[in-house]
């Protein structure tokens, strides 16, 4: 089971170790689905690719940062602004029980894709009765 | 990656009233006519970012998830049409949703330009889930340096 951490725009750890915050961050659009085996977060990232993708799991804290350039020129104006661009942030409360080495994440056309295998004693397992 | 453009000539002009109010508009507003303001239940998807550089005027939208074949540019005339589709995720037989965010489905946006575009030079970009339409001003919309003589 996954929670929803309170949003923070601005994280107060980046604060601490100095990083400008010039531009504001968002948080991104997310689904979580979970299957016997798996939990799997996606998330939108317009605008962000491989390299660009921090993740860090501790302590049942998932952590997504994905840093995302301007696009357009500075002094280029707006005509019409109906969305903000900026780096995308959000952290997840991971409950269930997950075997952290094997967590695995891919991103294609702007949607990351991250896989948290349930630790084996975690897992649903079929006890079989016999009949004697 | 690189989104076909459809390219439909400019419609018979209509009446001189709807002419001069587009006019007045541009006067207004050069670049584009204004959207509406809507409020955050009737928010149209997708959003769209639209600016001016150098002899172009760019329109963005964020389009994460959406394939090249379902997403189409038309240009008619001065009106820029982006519509597309997002396939739902295909939820595992087990599977099981916590929490759902993000939208799935058809949709389709219209914008009217002010300045006169160069129709043929229209061209469409799609990067890491971010469509780009770069619409070249027409010859007659950019500004041109007179020289002057001296006598």
């Amino acid at each position: 089971m996954v929670q929803n951490q309170t949003p923070t725009v601005h994280p107060s750890a980046d604060e601490a170790v100095g990083r400008e915050h010039t531009r504001p961050s968002f948080r991104p659009d997310i689904d979580i689905y979970e299957t016997r085996d798996e939990i799997v977060l996606v998330a939108d990232v317009p605008g962000a690719s491989g390299d660009d993708i921090d993740l860090n799991f501790e302590n049942g804290v998932l952590d997504l940062h994905a840093r995302v350039r301007p696009r357009r020129a500075e002094n280029a104006a707006y005509l019409v602004q109906e969305y903000g661009v900026g780096d995308f942030h959000r952290s997840f409360q991971v409950s269930e029980d997950v075997d952290s080495s094997r967590i695995s994440a891919e991103i294609s056309g702007g949607v990351l894709t991250v896989r948290l295998p349930k630790a084996a004693a975690a897992r649903p397992r079929k006890i079989e009765v016999r009949s004697r | 990656m690189m989104v076909r453009v459809n390219r439909i000539p400019m419609p018979t002009p209509g009446s001189l009233a709807r002419e001069m109010d587009r006019l007045m508009q541009s006067f207004l507003r050069p670049g584009v006519l204004p959207l509406p303001t809507f409020t955050e239940a009737e928010r149209p998807f997708p959003p769209l970012n639209v600016w001016e550089e150098g002899d172009a005027v760019f329109v963005e939208a964020e389009l994460p998830g959406f394939t090249m074949d379902r997403l189409e540019v038309t240009i008619v005339g001065n009106e820029l049409t982006i519509a597309g589709e997002r396939p739902e995720t295909k939820l595992p037989e087990d599977g099981v949703y916590h929490r759902r965010e993000r939208r799935a489905g058809r949709f389709t946006r219209t914008l009217t330009l002010t300045v006169p575009i160069n129709v043929d030079a229209v061209t469409a970009e799609m990067s890491n889930g971010v469509l780009l339409v770069r619409l070249p001003k027409a010859e007659t919309a950019r500004p041109r340096k007179i020289e002057v003589k001296a006598k």
